[in-house]
């Protein structure tokens, strides 16, 4: 074994002094860094992609800023890729036709999943934790596995045509339409629904609805006066939870709508991988982050606040 | 009256847990179907195992995930902590509200734009700085080390909050340094916590999909993405025989995580009624 040096032992000296008065910024600054260069700043640069032109090179789109003979800088800003998506019905409707998927299969995961963290909530010690840990196993097996589960019950040949048959009626065809592009999205997002709900039921103070029915108020009333309003938190958390990510769905409008439902997420991965159009894709993006910028704020301050309390 | 109401409640729940596990055990049933096509029964056959295990492609995929999710998961847990540390224990610094808004962003962007965004960047540094030189282990670790730490440092956060302050300030008053506190008592005291992290971050990775297919290059075939690629054109009986083991692994980790987690609570509430016993 050799014995360290004495420069060895004075810089692990220096090192450790650093360490010792430092340390608060290195917590702060290495994860800070690292989310500024590979979260916050890709955003400027697709950004920038955005108000490019296309051209048929490598990369595929023109520089923003040039370097004219003299060396004077010409900065070449164009927003034609995004007059080209308000003026093309196909991405109008694309971007509608997505809203509409997501509202609808929030409200659906809210329907279900509501009496489920109910249900959860009220019973009792152990089989709650038995419940919830049938929730959440899904989330640990794969999305994309149990999207293909539903292509093969919705096949034509499929489980639910086989039963549809056996009872005598015609066959339907389910994959590769909206509806099965619904209930995929339900499928994989109820999850999500129940357990914010059931953070909040769980909290939730049950004497008021004890109070409300000794005062003579009828269950419904009840519900909609108290129990209601009482969980708007988790409603409100639990619907983000499901719009914001279905709103930009990929892989399920893909393997279970097929051509045959527009969403924007395709719309961008197809615009990229297969046409090979930079800026529109980008343009694209920009677009659909617009559109949720305002729902991931809410769900932000709702989280800062749940942190907090 | 509540009968009625709990019976309802009752229901909901039935179905909703037979809509959550009918399809994957259907996923299960149809991979010992002999049939070529997959939603007719053809009797009972192990044969789409073999064709499974016999397939180069699909070791090559599951070996690459397994490291990038290893990697990640191991960064994404230091990263992760480092920023829970920092939004908890640290009060106001400039720019925080950057901060907090890049944490909770990812867990809600969608995949699509995170992918793109995050190709876009690797393509610039490589024209500006020349790395990186290629797509592939590297530049998906670093996309899935980016969401994953959000993920990370949401648990450590809401763990630092519900965490008793006693321990520290006892050891603050006996004279540790603020630096001795955090790696002495604060640290272990996350330990559940960071393991939490560390297996969501080694899922996270295993299940992306969009983002590797964004930032992958030639030749690195993550097992989501050679899984997609097969599925695509239709459906498989092998790939419901991949389904199969991986959901035998899930249950098999859940299911022990559980066990081992009520043990523990057990034992906790029984030391609690001994002690509560002893004090009266």
């Amino acid at each position: 074994m050799n014995e360290p040096s004495e420069v060895e032992k004075s810089r692990s000296a220096k090192l450790s002094r650093i360490l010792q008065t430092n340390w608060r910024r290195l917590v702060l600054v290495i994860p800070y860094s690292w989310l500024l260069i590979f979260f916050f700043a890709p955003f400027f640069i697709v950004l920038k992609i955005s108000l490019a032109e296309t051209v048929i090179s490598s990369p595929p789109f023109t520089p923003m800023i040039d370097w004219v003979n003299d060396g004077v800088m010409q900065i070449r800003i164009v927003t034609s890729n995004f007059a080209y998506l308000w003026e093309d019905d196909l991405y109008v409707i694309t971007y509608l036709n997505s809203l509409k998927i997501s509202t609808v299969s929030t409200m659906l995961c809210l329907l279900i999943g509501y009496p489920i963290a109910y249900a959860i909530v009220r019973s009792s010690h152990t089989t709650k934790h038995v419940l919830l840990m049938l929730i959440i196993l899904p989330f640990w097996t794969s999305f994309l596995l149990r999207v293909y589960a539903w292509m093969g019950i919705l096949a034509d040949q499929g489980l639910i045509n086989d039963i549809i048959k056996w009872f005598g009626f015609e066959p339907v065809r389910l994959l590769y339409t909206q509806t099965a592009v619904y209930i995929g999205i339900v499928y994989t997002y109820v999850p999500f629904m129940i357990l914010p709900l059931y953070a909040n039921m769980e909290k939730l103070d049950w004497t008021l609805l004890e109070a409300a029915a000794d005062l003579g108020a009828k269950p419904m009333t009840t519900f909609f006066t108290v129990t209601l309003p009482l969980t708007a938190p988790g409603i409100i958390a639990g619907s983000l939870l499901v719009f914001i990510p279905a709103t930009g769905e990929y892989v399920i409008p893909d393997l279970l709508g097929g051509g045959n439902v527009l969403m924007i997420g395709r719309v961008l991965y197809n615009e990229f991988n297969s046409n090979i159009d930079w800026p529109v894709a980008s343009a694209v993006a920009i677009a659909l982050l617009l559109l949720l910028v305002l729902p991931m704020m809410l769900y932000q301050h709702i989280q800062s606040r749940e942190v907090e309390s | 009256m509540y009968g009625r109401r709990s019976r309802f409640l009752w229901s909901v729940l039935c179905f909703g847990i037979a809509f959550l596990y009918i399809p994957m055990v259907l996923l299960v049933i149809y991979s010992f179907n002999n049939s070529k096509i997959v939603p007719v029964w053809g009797g009972f056959s192990t044969k789409w195992y073999g064709v499974l295990f016999k397939s180069e492609e699909v070791w090559e995929a599951v070996s690459l995930s397994l490291q990038v999710a290893t990697v990640n998961a191991c960064f994404a847990t230091v990263l992760g902590t480092l920023a829970g540390l920092a939004l908890v224990r640290f009060g106001r610094f400039r720019g925080r509200t950057l901060f907090t808004g890049m944490i909770t962003a990812p867990l809600v962007m969608p995949e699509v734009i995170t992918g793109l965004s995050l190709l876009l960047l690797f393509i610039t540094l490589k024209e500006f700085i020349g790395w990186p030189d290629q797509r592939g282990f590297t530049t998906i670790t670093i996309a899935h080390i980016t969401f994953s730490m959000a993920y990370v440092a949401v648990i450590i956060q809401s763990r630092l909050t519900g965490m008793d302050q006693d321990l520290e300030e006892a050891a603050q008053d006996l004279g540790a340094k603020p630096l001795r506190v955090l790696l002495d008592i604060t640290l272990p005291l996350l330990a559940p916590g960071m393991l939490a992290g560390w297996l969501l971050s080694f899922t996270l990775s295993l299940d992306d999909l969009i983002i590797a297919s964004f930032v992958t290059g030639p030749g690195a075939v993550t097992l989501p993405i050679l899984i997609y690629s097969r599925v695509r054109l239709g459906l498989r009986p092998d790939i419901n025989a991949l389904a199969t083991i991986i959901i035998l692994v899930v249950a098999i980790g859940v299911l022990l995580a559980g066990y081992i987690m009520l043990r523990q609570q057990r034992q906790r509430e029984l030391e609690l009624r001994l002690t509560s016993e002893e004090n009266q």
